[in-house]
């Protein structure tokens, strides 16, 4: 018989316009299972009115993230033992600096809206370091048939969540979206008009925690730093009256 | 079912380090250090201002700043302004492209230069 943990699973609830409280209870689990699983568990047999979101339950889908301790974690993949210990306590709650819905599902359209602004590629070309020989690719290239692949992002809003920048501004567009524009912006001028404002690239507040949450490591921060780069040296090509790379494309 | 019955904070969560990795402690550190050095501006202006009350009242304001709580606080200044100056050069060579992939190393290696040099301010100042 498999090994079983007691935990006090304390959850933040919220419905419609109540003030957010937490709900306590106490629940019999595998260590091996994971925090989706704990989640599933309240709602089959404590609450049926505990709302949260799910459907892959293998990191694709990007719909069950929470906090989990005050940390942003995508649960299907996180298990009790990385985040709690036997009698210990999961605190769980919905993610940050996005509007609750109810209880653990945030809204995330203003993050799917802004995806699509920036023409987020859903594949892009694979790069020699990504795991296909290179001599393979640097061919394909040669062919104008470059290998392609699907883009890592999941959209899940880790990054919204635990990001210092957007709990400050609503306005900030993101680092998801960020490093989605970073994929389109070598091919596409009217990205760069909205990623180089005020409340896109140059809000963020280089604290990196977004690429530490993210679960499929597109590594936003960095990326944010490569498109801060692009655009300096766009400005600095036009300070000179150079012609921009995107002409030069062209 | 227990419910308990507490508010989640929210003022607070920037300044939380729980959980969190070194990009966003260093963030927090630039945020108190750069609060700190503001304070520090005013309290400054003020003190400057003395200079307009005449000769004898700055004369004897100095004299109040000679003491040892005052020369604490002049050291946590140095401690600041070098952690501020020197992780802000950190943030403008990684918003730069340069050492992004190295952001961590780079940010321990620039605390401790400003460890070293804090500490040889502040053995000069004691020695003084």
């Amino acid at each position: 018989m498999s090994e079983k943990w007691s935990l006090h699973i304390e959850v933040q609830r919220q419905k419609g316009k109540e003030q957010p409280h937490f709900d306590r209870f106490d629940l019999e689990i595998s260590p091996e299972a994971t925090v989706l699983d704990a989640v599933e568990m309240i709602w089959a047999f404590k609450d049926r009115s505990l709302c949260f979101g799910h459907a892959c339950h293998h990191s694709t889908c990007g719909a069950c993230g929470m906090r989990v301790n005050g940390v942003e974690k995508l649960t299907c993949i996180t298990l009790i033992s990385e985040v709690t210990q036997n009698g210990g306590t999961l605190r769980l709650q919905p993610l940050r600096n996005l509007p609750v819905i109810s209880d653990l599902v945030v809204d995330l359209t203003p993050l799917y809206h802004r995806m699509a602004e920036v023409k987020h590629p859903s594949v892009h070309p694979v790069e020699e370091n990504e795991g296909v020989a290179s001599q393979q690719i640097a061919q394909a290239g040669k062919s104008n048939n470059p290998y392609t692949r699907l883009a890592d992002c999941i959209e899940c809003g880790l990054c919204i969540s635990v990001c210092p920048a957007a709990m400050t501004s609503p306005a900030y567009i993101g680092p998801a979206v960020l490093a989605g524009a970073q994929l389109a912006v070598v091919m596409d001028e009217h990205v760069c008009a909205i990623v180089d404002t005020q409340n896109g690239v140059w809000r963020c507040h280089s604290a990196y925690e977004c690429s530490e949450v993210c679960p499929s490591h597109v590594q936003p921060a960095q990326r944010i730093m490569q498109l801060r780069r692009h655009l300096l040296s766009q400005r600095i090509r036009r300070f000179f009256g150079l012609q921009s790379l995107h002409q030069r494309k062209q | 079912m227990n419910r308990i019955f507490q508010k989640p904070g929210n003022a607070i969560q920037w300044f939380d380090p729980r959980g969190r990795q070194l990009g966003y402690l260093a963030f927090i550190l630039n945020r108190i250090t750069g609060m700190g050095l503001a304070l520090y501006l005013l309290l400054h202006l003020i003190m400057l201002g003395k200079l307009a009350q005449g000769p004898q009242a700055y004369n004897s304001f100095i004299e109040t700043v000679h003491h040892p709580v005052f020369i604490f606080g002049e050291l946590l200044v140095i401690f600041a302004a070098l952690i501020h100056g020197l992780n802000g050069l950190r943030i403008i060579l990684t918003s730069f492209g340069i050492g992004v992939e190295k952001h961590k190393p780079l940010f321990t290696v620039l605390m401790i230069a400003a460890l070293v040099s804090g500490v040889y301010f502040a053995a000069r100042m004691i020695a003084r």
